[in-house]
């Protein structure tokens, strides 16, 4: 932590401008949400009404089915994982990642693109886009948990007369528990604030809280009614953590063993046969619904066509109708707001992360106060800048700089953890070194920190670019017409019927997909060509990542 | 007859040949001590008895039953593990009970006998220790308590005694011969240590007599 000692000065002056943009950008529309929703009348008859009932029962089932099926089905594929070794192993961890990174409204367009159509706008098409994004979180942890479980302990168990059915129920699954816990939490978490897949698929009577808080604010212009709702699912959430960290601390408190993992080759026709079957079945079903989605791009009700990808930058559908969505403009918008959103990002989050950094303890403040955004949700942001940027002087609305300002309030955090790891892992004598050849303490430190910082903040830029790109919550409010990113306009295509706008929408998310897929993937491997690290800052990072 | 019969027990792992040939007979109470140095295939022949590793080659017999195609869990082959492998779930007396649980001992009965065997091991009052507190000798006391409670026909140690510092390993070394002699049971026990076999054991076989390479 030393090292970084700066001049008091110069940290409050690096933690002015990130404290500044988190209290406008954040701070104050959430409060104008709170005022809005908080005056008595507008809780009690938002709470009163039965649709408002209703919305919260199909969140909460759809979440809990949601989550029950995406467990059931990563059990299996993390079990392979975590046992055997085989060709193809890491290339169907690598899948089932790229596939949950995927921007919502991508994996919403993969669904409608895979299912016939009978299932494709049916809330069984949301619970398996939800199920196939969610999948990888199942199989990283629970792997991560079976692989340092010892073969042994179900051995032994075998050998006291336990069938292999009663092995799995009585040791493996119980020394999973905290693995599925965790998991469960996760998949709960991201299935009950699902906004884009729901959006996309737009099925008839499927309204998940967050979909309501949309369609009241800007559909129906229920204000108070949307904030209330924002507020409600917030208030959900909060207990909802609280109580599934208890929970795990509670079943985690005596499992600390971590031997060495013992993966092996299957051995036989029938392990082989069922170690293939299961990493082929976890395969297809996350690449089948990508696949379909290209297949639908090319496909028109005469047979196969590139005409949906030669007439993106078309707006007519027929000759003298438009409609008012123009796919190369909404490419270059998401070009321009990702571009612009990336350098706020990266250069808020390298302020605050040397300020955090170097003020020690009271950086946590700031560190936890960046990290508010994640935990609400991307549609209160919208929502909240939406009304509270509306009236003059800070009539914002119109403004172009809006929609990256808020992309760029969800991406800090990434470029923060991104950066303050090597901060921190640089070795404090090296400032002191340099001081005792008669550097100044700002020299001493740009001399020493400084180039560290270029390649965390290029891997965070890079993050911030992908989460700028697929972002559909805040830009669903923040979006004027004439300036639709990508999935907004993804969104608009799907929404309408006609095969060219289909196959139209489908070969942007298809673009989309591509793009966020090259850009994580560049991440992933970033460490190991990582030009300037210092050997201490790699260590710090590979320690974070596991 | 034998009760516990191995022969011609031959084990390859990826295209390696760990064990070769191996001829072994147990009668009755005997108890056996498996002398060799590690790398010598000691563990894989336990392994192998217990059903945990297939053989390429050879049969295993158990009260003269042929015992080589059977689940691990039909054998009624006790193993102690040399790093114990107790349940870090469940507490000590539910790790001790849990062979008879399989069995389907009723609650009450199963704890009143594993209880007994906790006083045998001199464990009394560490019934809701969790098993993560258990020091090294205390551990290895009660995965030795948990095999022999659900009465195997066979009980194989694999280096009960190793990693245990010098008191401690020969005081359990003379409660383990007691205890075995006491209860009669048919043992093979796996070792590196010469004294520790002739403790033990009433009969001491080397490794490297009975493997023979091809």
């Amino acid at each position: 932590m030393a090292g970084n000692r700066l001049p008091r000065w110069l940290v409050v002056a690096l933690a002015a401008g990130p404290a500044t943009g988190l209290a406008v950008f954040f701070a104050w529309p959430f409060l104008t949400l709170l005022a809005e929703a908080l005056t008595g009348e507008t809780i009690a008859s938002t709470i009163r009404r039965r649709s408002t009932r209703t919305v919260v029962w199909f969140t909460l089932w759809q979440a809990l089915v949601s989550t029950a099926v995406t467990i059931a089905l990563g059990l299996a594929p993390a079990y392979v994982v975590a046992r055997y070794e085989f060709r193809g192993r890491t290339l169907l961890v690598g899948l089932l990642t790229a596939v949950f990174v995927l921007p919502t409204v991508v994996m919403g367009a993969a669904f409608l693109a895979l299912l016939p159509d009978s299932l494709d706008r049916t809330v069984w098409a949301v619970i398996g886009a939800h199920v196939v994004f969610n999948l990888a979180v199942v199989v990283r942890l629970v792997s991560l948990a079976w692989e340092h479980l010892p073969t042994d302990m179900e051995s032994a168990a075998a050998t006291l007369g336990a069938t292999p059915r009663r092995v799995f129920a009585e040791i493996t699954l119980p020394l999973l528990r905290p693995a599925l816990t965790a998991s469960a939490a996760i998949v709960f978490l991201f299935t009950f604030t699902s906004f884009g897949v729901v959006r996309v698929i737009g099925a008839p009577g499927t309204r998940t809280i967050e979909v309501e808080v949309w369609r009241r604010a800007t559909q129906l212009g229920d204000l108070g009614g949307a904030a209330t709702l924002a507020l409600l699912q917030l208030a959900v959430l909060g207990a909802f953590v609280a109580w599934s960290a208890i929970a795990q601390r509670r079943s985690s408190r005596a499992l600390d063993l971590r031997p060495a993992i013992s993966r092996r080759r299957p051995v036989g026709r029938t392990e082989v046969g069922r170690v293939r079957a299961i990493a082929g079945a976890s395969a297809a079903l996350v690449v089948a619904p990508l696949l379909a989605l290209v297949v639908r791009s090319f496909s028109t009700p005469t047979g196969w066509s590139v005409s949906a990808w030669t007439n993106l930058g078309r707006t007519e559908i027929r000759p003298g109708l438009r409609i008012g969505i123009d796919p190369i403009d909404a490419l270059w918008n998401s070009v321009r707001t990702a571009a612009w959103a990336t350098l706020f990002a990266v250069v808020i989050g390298a302020l605050a992360s040397l300020a955090i950094a170097a003020a020690g303890r009271s950086g946590r403040f700031l560190d936890v106060g960046l990290m508010l955004p994640l935990g609400t949700s991307a549609v209160t942001i919208g929502f909240g800048m939406l009304i509270t940027f509306d009236t003059a002087p800070v009539d914002w609305r119109a403004s172009w700089w809006l929609v990256p300002v808020g992309h760029a309030l969800i991406a800090v955090p990434f470029v923060v953890r991104a950066t303050l790891g090597v901060l921190r892992s640089v070795d404090p004598d090296l400032t002191d070194a340099a001081a005792t050849l008669g550097a100044s303490p700002s020299r001493a430190w740009i001399e020493t920190v400084v180039p560290y910082l270029w390649w965390p903040l290029a891997v965070g830029g890079a993050l911030a670019a992908a989460i700028s790109l697929g972002e559909f919550g805040a830009t669903s409010f923040l979006s004027r017409s004439g300036g639709e990113t990508l999935p907004i306009a993804i969104e608009r295509l799907l929404a309408r019927t006609g095969s060219l706008l289909q196959a139209q929408g489908s070969a942007l998310a298809a673009i989309l997909a591509l793009v966020t897929i090259l850009l994580v993937v560049g991440v992933e491997h970033a460490p190991r060509i990582a030009p300037r690290i210092a050997p201490a800052a790699r260590r710090d990072r590979s320690r974070r990542r596991t | 007859m034998s009760a516990l019969e191995v022969r011609g027990i031959g084990v390859d792992f990826d295209g390696l040949t760990i064990l070769d040939g191996v001829d072994l007979s147990l009668h009755s109470g005997e108890i056996v001590a498996l002398l060799g140095p590690s790398g010598s295939g000691k563990t894989t022949l336990l392994r192998v008895i217990a059903g945990i590793v297939r053989p390429s080659s050879g049969s295993v017999l158990i009260d003269g039953i042929d015992a080589t195609a059977l689940a691990i869990h039909r054998r009624r082959v006790g193993m102690v593990f040399q790093d114990n492998q107790l349940f870090p779930h469940r507490t000590t007396i539910d790790n001790i009970a849990f062979g008879l649980k399989m069995q389907g001992v009723g609650r009450a009965e199963r704890l009143r006998r594993a209880a007994l065997w906790l006083d045998r091991i001199g464990l009394t009052g560490f019934a809701d220790r969790r098993v993560t507190e258990l020091s090294g000798g205390e551990a290895k006391r009660v995965a030795l308590a948990r095999t022999l409670v659900a009465e195997p026909l066979v009980v194989l140690l694999d280096e009960p005694l190793t990693g245990l510092d010098r008191e401690l390993h020969d005081r359990l070394m003379t409660e383990l011969a007691t205890l075995l002699r006491a209860t009669g049971i048919t043992t093979l026990l796996v070792t590196h240590d010469p004294d520790e076999a002739a403790v033990i054991a009433d009969r001491v076989v080397q490794i490297d007599a009975i493997n023979h390479p091809a």
